[in-house]
């Protein structure tokens, strides 16, 4: 469901599967839990392998954008496959500037 | 309005069955031989809706959650998601986009929005202290 990779201050993490708020409860203890330990200067959630998102995906990156910003990191979310981006435009996320 | 075809669930309200009520709608209408994004589109509907009854309807404690789905005539595809929670004091209010009465528990406020974006009709009854029931309907293409 999560695979994460540390390297040159770059935390990435590549989130498998479908995310509802039952989801997206235990991929934010997972992410924060390592982003808290290895203090990355950049989060990366790679979105490629989702099959499934509601807007419980739209809670957690905006939870993580905010836990980076406290950090003094950022955050960017990659790879977003269009039935995803559906929702996040609808969000209002993409003002943050975080989508690639 | 014919009734074409109907099923009923009901299961208790627990975050993991989300997955297993939208899995059971979309099996349901796949009879219709909907489209990819059809099918993710009712999905999206469901699992919003199931979701707002576990984390707003029941926030007090655990009840049980009840769908009744329905292909009518023309291709038409009706949901009910029914809980018997707390209810809606102000569904107009509930609706708007971005708001959201849980924030400490990141949610976006969008579970309306998405619904009404992704399907032709919501409608929404409420009655505070007695539960919300809402029914999503589209009509797949033909």
């Amino acid at each position: 469901m999560l695979q994460t990779d540390y390297r040159d201050h770059v935390l990435t993490a590549y989130i498998d599967g479908e995310i509802d708020h039952d989801a997206a409860v235990r991929l934010r203890t997972t992410i924060d839990g390592a982003a808290q330990s290895l203090k990355p200067r950049l989060l990366c959630l790679d979105f490629g392998r989702v099959r499934f998102m509601d807007s419980s995906g739209v809670g957690l990156v905006m939870g993580r954008y905010r836990q980076m910003k406290l950090m003094g990191g950022r955050l960017r979310v990659v790879n977003v496959p269009d039935h995803v981006y559906r929702i996040f435009a609808m969000s209002g996320l993409e003002a943050l500037g975080v989508l690639r | 309005m014919t009734i074409e075809n109907e099923m009923k669930l009901s299961f208790p309200s627990k975050s993991r069955n989300e997955a297993f009520a939208r899995a059971a709608v979309s099996a349901f209408i796949m009879s219709l031989d909907p489209t990819v994004e059809e099918l993710s589109d009712l999905k999206t509907a469901v699992s919003e809706a199931v979701t707002n009854c576990i984390v707003h309807g029941y926030r007090h404690g655990g009840g049980t959650i009840y769908i009744t789905a329905r292909i009518l005539e023309g291709r038409r595809v009706s949901v009910k998601i029914r809980d018997k929670g707390c209810g809606i004091e102000d569904v107009p209010r509930a609706m708007q986009p971005l708001f959201t009465t849980a924030p400490e528990e990141e949610r976006a406020g969008l579970g309306f929005a998405v619904m009404q974006s992704f399907c032709d009709k919501v409608r929404v009854t409420s009655a505070p202290g007695k539960g919300t029931s809402v029914t999503l309907e589209k009509t797949l293409s033909a």
